[in-house]
This record gives structure tokens, sequence and C-alpha cells, in this order.
């Protein structure tokens, strides 16, 4: 076992390490969380090799990257005192290296120093290396990275008070944040999913290439696009046309997927009402991942006839000649759904599809009342393996994640039990007063 | 829609499950339109997977009536990774990418075999909405 340093991002924190364990099982690997701390960007871990380590890394948005661990101090000599002192220093560490081209890179903490680079670099020169210096494309990138103690909230720290050194093994995948960026994205609509939240929440829920990924509720296409990122085959449907339909050939969900050049990853989205599924019974399907209409910003609606008497024998309306609910023109018309009901659909829907193992991740949105409790869905086949919750001021909202674990799961069940007391768009709306 | 949605679409009536017609769904290639886009790329790996999925004899129905005849009567076998993939296999795979990934019907109409129904494909987007005496 080697020692490896992960540099991890300082925000949603609720997600980092739910993001972490998916990630480090979608790849077999065994991580001692022990020494994990939720406060520190800073966790030190035990790795076979590099290969995992990569594996776990490369497609993480809530780390910065990977490092093989060479050592840490409160000062720059401690730390070089320290890396001298590791048992595999010189067999190991310096010798593979020796020849390597290199560059040095910085990354700071919560602060910056002024301190001379060239000079502290300089002061690494017991480590012997005799390879080029090569700042575009070097073999290996050594970083020192550095913590610091922010004086108060405003002023941040000037000298470091923690320093790590290791070499660079595997960046995360924050960089697609900036690809998927909605300012950026052709095709967008008022309930588009943030970049970094959809690919975190494709992570949580282990999409993997070459597999199925569906989203039920499409809307604009935001977690199809990060499903399609990390190289499964996406599939939506929204029963709301005009969302997946776009605005024209250059801006839709199709056109999006040809921005990111990942076309081939975009199988279709169909004008569907999920509880009317046309998605064939024998079809499995790997991920589900959504957010489902909360009734927000439009009221929930299934297919069927609010006042059925109204609509009794409009079957047989014809219009010129023809069945009128067979022409290409027909609208259907639509009914309320509760909320609860429309979760349980999910579960139940996901305990049929999902293979054993397969995942259902959905968001649900919740008041901030301390006296109201929130109830969770639960099915008999799920397990509920994460609830992350994204605070906002008055409300929040939170990622929960199931494993199919099949028939002989037997988990508890609250299928069918009203769980939403208030209506939660009324009291969005009254800004939860 | 992809050519292999056609192979994952049933009818979305529910008293249809328990008929054997209700998948696939019939299509009239008369009144299908058919565009390729060949910008979208061949990933051998992916498309080994994907094959995984396909019922066959859908498939071959369904070519059948949108009029390409060109798919051989048996799924073909693949090994499961692209090393082990002859030439042979590769050319009959990007065969398959062709017509599963790059050919969409833009416009036309699909059928349940069971209850008649037909389904709608606009822009390329098909509609498998009910009207409420069959929800």
């Amino acid at each position: 076992m080697k020692k490896y340093l992960l540099y991890m991002v300082q925000v949603h924190l609720n997600f980092r390490r739910a993001e972490l364990e998916s990630l480090a099982d979608l790849y077999n690997l065994s991580i001692d969380f022990s020494q994990y701390d939720v406060d520190s960007p800073f966790f030190v871990l035990e790795l076979e090799n590099d290969q995992q380590a990569r594996d776990w890394i490369k497609r993480s948005i809530l780390t910065r990257g990977i490092y093989e661990y060479w050592g840490q101090g409160a000062t720059l000599d401690e730390l070089h005192q320290d890396i001298k002192c590791q048992p595999n220093f010189e067999q190991d560490l310096q010798r593979k290296f020796k020849h390597s081209t290199f560059k040095f890179e910085f990354e700071c903490y919560r602060g910056n120093s002024k301190a001379n680079r060239i000079k502290q670099i300089e002061s690494f020169h017991y480590l012997d290396f005799e390879g080029k210096i090569d700042m575009k494309h070097p073999q290996e990138v050594f970083t020192v990275v550095e913590e610091y103690t922010p004086v108060s909230e405003n002023i941040s720290g000037k000298t470091p008070t923690r320093i790590f050194f290791g070499r660079q093994v595997q960046m995360s995948n924050r960089s697609a944040m900036e690809k998927y960026d909605l300012k950026k994205r052709p095709y967008k609509g008022t309930t588009s999913f943030e970049a970094e939240l959809s690919l975190v929440s494709a992570n949580i829920a282990q999409v993997k290439p070459g597999t199925i990924m569906y989203d039920p509720f499409a809307g604009t296409g935001s977690f199809l696009v990060a499903g399609g990122h990390f190289g499964a085959l996406v599939v939506g449907s929204d029963i709301d046309g005009r969302m997946i339909r776009g605005k024209g050939a250059q801006v839709n969900i199709s056109a999006n997927f040809k921005k990111y050049d990942e076309s081939s990853q975009f199988l279709d989205v169909l004008t569907m009402d999920f509880t009317h599924n046309a998605l064939r019974n024998s079809l499995v399907i790997d991920t589900i991942l959504c957010d489902p209409p909360y009734g927000i910003r439009e009221s929930i609606k299934v297919l069927g006839a609010k006042d059925p008497e109204r609509f009794a024998g409009k079957e047989d309306i014809e219009i010129d000649g023809e069945k009128a609910f067979l022409r290409r023109d027909y609208i259907p018309t639509k009914k309320p759904y509760a909320l609860d009901s429309l979760l349980d659909d999910i579960l139940q829907y996901s305990s049929e599809r999902l293979p054993i193992d397969g995942r259902l991740a959905f968001w649900m949105p919740t008041a901030n009342d301390a006296n109201i409790e929130t109830i969770v869905p639960i099915h008999e086949n799920l397990e509920l393996k994460y609830n992350c919750v994204q605070e906002f001021n008055k409300w929040s909202r939170r990622l929960l994640v199931y494993i199919n674990r099949g028939d002989t799961f037997n988990g508890p069940s609250n299928h069918g039990l009203k769980r939403s007391e208030n209506n939660f768009r009324e009291r969005y709306f009254n800004n939860f007063n | 829609m992809k050519f292999l949605t056609t192979n994952f679409l049933k009818c979305p009536v529910k008293a249809c499950d328990t008929s054997n017609d209700n998948f696939p769904l019939q299509f009239d290639g008369g009144k299908c339109q058919l565009v390729q886009d060949e910008s979208i790329e061949f990933n051998p790996e992916f498309m080994l997977n994907i094959i995984d999925r396909v019922d066959w004899a859908a498939l071959l129905k369904v070519a059948g009536e949108l009029g390409s005849v060109t798919l051989p009567s048996k799924k073909p076998t693949f090994p499961c990774s692209v090393p082990e993939l002859t030439e042979v296999g590769m050319a009959v795979l990007n065969d398959l990418h062709v017509m599963l990934l790059q050919t969409s019907i833009t416009e036309g109409e699909m059928k349940c075999r069971n209850c008649g129904h037909i389904y709608y494909i606009k822009n390329g987007i098909p509609n498998l909405l009910l009207p409420p005496h069959l929800v």
C-alpha cells in the first residue's frame, strides 16, 4: 500500500463523501475513511497503486486532485525533514523519478503567499532530480500544497500553516463544470439544473459508460447531459412536449449534445407520461436519475381527465371522417396528481427496471421548518443509500439515492402513505411564513 | 427518433401489457421520413454494450417495415471486448451503428398491433401520450 494525498473542494460537503464512496465502489476500491475530515480539504489515505488513484478521482467533481504523498510540515523546513524521513524516500520516491522531465506547481488553500517561489523550489535541491524541467509537457508534476489559516473572514493568511508535497497522479474532473456551465448552454430553461450538482448526482448514481440512463422528467435535459458526459446512452421523457422540443433545431436538447460533442450518447427524448410508460418492460435501465416536478413552477400532471364525465363518449368524436383522438394534432387532456403517488411510482418503477445494485437518484425539496419531519419515500426492494441535503435560506433540497437490492431485501416501505402534509408550492410562494 | 429507440418502445396502454402484440410498434414505412446523421461517431465498445440490449426479432420486424432488409436473420454474436473483434465483426458492428444510431425517423407514425392506437413522430420526437379513454 502507498500513501496518497487527496485534495478536495470545501463545498457541498454533504455530497462530497457520497461521491467519493460511490466512485470507489464503482471501481471496487476499498478506502479507509477513518482519517477523512469533513472540515478539511485534505485526506491522506492508502491505495495499492497509481491506477487505483486515477480510477477513483478521474470523474470526481468535488475534489481537485490526488497526489502521491511525499510528506508534510508546518513550515517548509519541517516539510523537507519529513520528506527525507519517509521510509520509501530514497529507494522508491526519489529513484523512480530521477530522470523524468518535471515541473513544480503550487496549490494554495485559503490564502496566498508572496514568497519567492523559485527560491522555494530550489530548496528541494536534495531531491537530486536529473531530468529536464519542462513547463508544457512534463512527465511528472510535483506539487506543493499550502494550507493557510485566514486572519479573519476578509483577511486571508499570508504564511501557510501546513504544507504538503506530492507527485500529481490524477486531477479531478472539476473542469467539466466549466464545459457544462448553464451560461454557455444553447438550450436551457427555468428548470435547468446547475452543472456542478448534476454531474455530482450522476457520479453518486454511478452512471457508467455503455449503459442506459433514463430521466423520466427530462425537462431541458440537464441530467441527460450529465449522464452523457459519463458515457451512458441517455434517454429522457417528459409529459410536457414543449420543454423537450426546445426552440428550433439549433436550440434544443439535441443541439446541447452537439455542442458538447457527445451526440452519440444521446438516444432520444420522448413526449410521454412517466406513469403511462412506453419503455418496454424487458429493457434493463441501469440508472434512473431525475429531478421530479414538485409543483413549484407547474402543478404535477399525468394523463387522464380531471372530470371524467365531461369526457365520456368523446372517443367517438370524428373530424373529417377520422377519429379525433387518432389525428396528428390531437392534444390529450391531463389531470393533477399527488406528489406522494408520483414518488411511489418512481420507486416502484425503479424496483422493476433497475438491475440488482443499479441506482435510482432523484432530488426532493423540503421546507426547513424545525418542527416538520421530512418523510423520505422508501420501498421494500430499495436500500436508501444516501440522503444528501443542500441547504438554502428557508428551504432545502436533497438528493435521495437508492440501490436496488431485489425481492429478497425486505426493507421497510411507506408506499401509499401521505407523507407531504404541506403544499410545497404554496409555501414556497408565501416565502415559508 | 433514433432507429434504436424503435427497439425500446411498446404501447403505453396498460391493457396492452397482457398482449404480446404491444411490442414492437408497427411502423408505416410509407409515412416515415428517415435521415442519417453521419457526424455521430462510431464507438465499438459502446456499440457492443448497446447490442446486448437489442431485441433482434423486433429489430428485424421494424427494419422490414421501414424498408431495410440487410440484417442477418439471427443476432450476430460478438466477443466481449473490442480487441477480440475480427475485421468482419467490426464491419458488422459499424453497419449496426449506422442503422441504430445514425439513422433516425424525423416524421412518421407507429401503431400498436394490439389496440391499434397511433403514435406520431413529429420533428424527430415521438409522442406517446394517450387520450383519456385509453388511460
